[in-house]
């Protein structure tokens, strides 16, 4: 930072102060790049760019991975099926955050860092983005190996791991066994999923609704019901070995 | 000239000159006042708020910025630097790609041979690659920084509604830009990244062949979203030449036109965030 800014801050805080940009951002801002380019020539010299062999279409790796930055979409396929994975869930990530300002009416934390005044934004966030989005992009990178079978970093990627394929649908599990009963079964599941939650919340914050609005809040408690849900997902799956909550001839969720 | 013989300072002095930072004025002023540097620069430049306001609303390249800012808007520790810094590096991305393009062919025959040249025989050829490459994912990481700390410090909210919705548009096609060059190299890891991550567009529902309701649309593998995307029904050649005019022409006109939408609104907003 730079000097001048730096030394009289104390005593003026509080008080903003207007500095000129020429020199005093123009040059913070040129060491900056200096830093920036100076780190990215070592860096290329240090260490290439992949190249593999040919592209051949005939020969499909195992594991093939999306570049690393979709992986943890890629890892959601494991418990979604390719419409909600890659399709749905990108739209829904996409329209979610542009709909951040409009849905957080707190007018709480602006221009400065805080944690207090805007505890459940904060912990949404970082939810999402360290945990939904970073770890499994990290899991994915280094624990995904053939078959997408997790792999701990010191085990031998075996292309021949054979893992049970032992998870059953939620309807199944509650004894459902007819076709039709399964698909009312798992879409009254659902229903009661996004209803009971929608109604607790609107519940719990029915002061709120004057000044926040229906719609803001409905739109609010739909998304953070369908963030949840992943995770509740995730976790039926891994701890329950259940695979679809919902199955119907068209879509299975 | 002459009858004064050249006073040679004593150490002491000399100690004392560097001490006090007399030293640095010394040279600049021999410096300024050469021939060299007096038949290139025609005046000099008079450090008074005046000119300090012509450097910036009369340099073309300067001229996005405002003249004047809060003091705070300059703490690293605010603003991490993040947004600049991804602007850096996709510029760096814009300079290193118009090299590899001198080199490059997106077509099927020719591109992974292209790429074997750029790094054996061009000069410099590996080393604009790797660049461009790393600055690639690097800008990556720093938008999604950006965009954090954008986060945490709540400079989405009024008056700066608009602009974060410009930055999602700006860090999807950040994606975009990364994934579309991801393919280019035509090797075994571009191929299968890009079919893994094409084949999603297979499950669109409705407009995907695999996708949900797609038997009531009637698309077929032929006739599909993938196919729209890549040209064909898998990876191929016309999904490399489709990858390559999105990546090389598409996709950065448009970042680069909602990058100054993003910067002009920066400043109709009132500047950087702050507590106020
Ligand atoms: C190509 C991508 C982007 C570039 C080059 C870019 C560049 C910048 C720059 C240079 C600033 C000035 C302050 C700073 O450096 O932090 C800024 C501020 C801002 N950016 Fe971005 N940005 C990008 C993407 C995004 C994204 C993804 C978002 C959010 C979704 C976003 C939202 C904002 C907002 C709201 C501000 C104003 C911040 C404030 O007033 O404190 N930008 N951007």
């Amino acid at each position: 930072m730079s000097e001048a800014a730096a030394a009289p801050k104390r005593k003026v805080e509080g008080v903003p102060e207007k500095l000129h940009v020429w020199p005093y951002l123009v040059r913070l801002e040129f060491l900056c790049a200096l830093v920036v380019i100076v780190a990215l020539a070592v860096w290329s010299i240090v260490i290439d760019a992949p190249l593999e062999e040919a592209a051949n279409p005939t020969k499909t790796p195992n594991p093939s991975k999306a570049p690393w930055y979709f992986l943890g979409l890629q890892d959601i396929l494991v418990y979604f099926d390719p419409w909600f994975a890659g399709v749905v869930a990108p739209v829904l990530i996409i329209v979610g955050l542009m709909l951040i300002p409009y849905l957080d009416v707190n007018p709480k934390g602006n221009g400065y860092y805080t944690y207090h005044e805007r505890k459940v934004a904060i912990w949404v966030y970082c939810f999402g983005f360290l945990v939904l989005w970073i770890a499994l992009i990290i899991m994915g990178v280094f624990l995904r190996g053939p078959g997408w079978n997790l792999f701990m970093p010191w085990q031998y990627w075996d292309p021949h791991k054979v893992v049970a394929l032992v998870s059953v649908d939620l309807p199944y599990a509650f004894g459902f066994r007819d076709y039709t009963w399964s698909a009312i079964f798992g879409g009254g599941v659902l229903l009661a999923y996004f209803g009971i939650g929608t109604g607790a919340y609107f519940f719990l914050e029915r002061k709120a609704l004057k000044s926040v609005g229906f719609l803001r809040m409905f739109l609010k408690i739909q998304l953070a019901l369908i963030m949840m849900g992943i995770v509740i997902k995730i976790v039926l799956r891994i701890g329950f070995n259940i695979k679809y909550i919902m199955v119907t001839p068209w879509i299975s969720v | 000239m002459a009858n004064k013989a050249p006073q040679i300072p004593s150490i002491a002095e000399f100690i004392h000159k560097i001490k006090s930072g007399e030293i640095f004025t010394e040279i600049a002023k021999e410096i300024t006042e050469s021939q060299l540097w007096t038949s290139t620069f025609r005046h000099g430049y008079a450090d008074t708020p005046r000119n300090r306001v012509l450097q910036i609303a009369s340099n073309v390249w300067l001229h996005l910025h405002p003249v004047k800012m809060h003091r705070h808007a300059l703490r690293i520790k605010f603003t991490w630097c993040m947004g600049g810094i991804t602007f850096l590096l996709f510029l760096s991305t814009v300079v290193t790609g118009v090299i590899l393009m001198f080199y490059y062919r997106p077509v099927g025959e020719y591109a992974y041979y292209d790429m074997k040249y750029l790094q054996y025989d061009v000069p410099f050829g590996m080393l604009m690659r790797n660049m461009h490459r790393w600055a690639a994912h690097a800008m990556v990481i720093t938008v999604w920084l950006h965009m954090f700390r954008v986060f945490l410090t709540g400079s989405y909210k009024p008056p700066r509604e608009f602009n974060w919705v410009i930055g999602v548009f700006l860090v999807t096609f950040t994606l975009l830009l990364s994934f579309t060059g991801y393919l280019l190299p035509w090797d075994q890891l571009a191929m299968w990244a890009v079919t893994v991550g094409t084949n999603m567009a297979r499950a669109t529902p409705f407009l995907g062949n695999e996708g949900p309701f797609a038997e009531y649309v009637g698309v077929t593998p032929r006739y599909d979203a993938r196919s729209l995307l890549i040209g064909g029904s898998l990876v191929g050649p016309p999904a490399l030449l489709r990858f390559y005019v999105l990546h090389c022409i598409f996709i950065p006109l448009i970042a680069g036109a909602l990058m100054i939408v993003h910067f002009w609104r920066i400043r109709k907003d009132g500047g950087i965030s702050g507590p106020l």
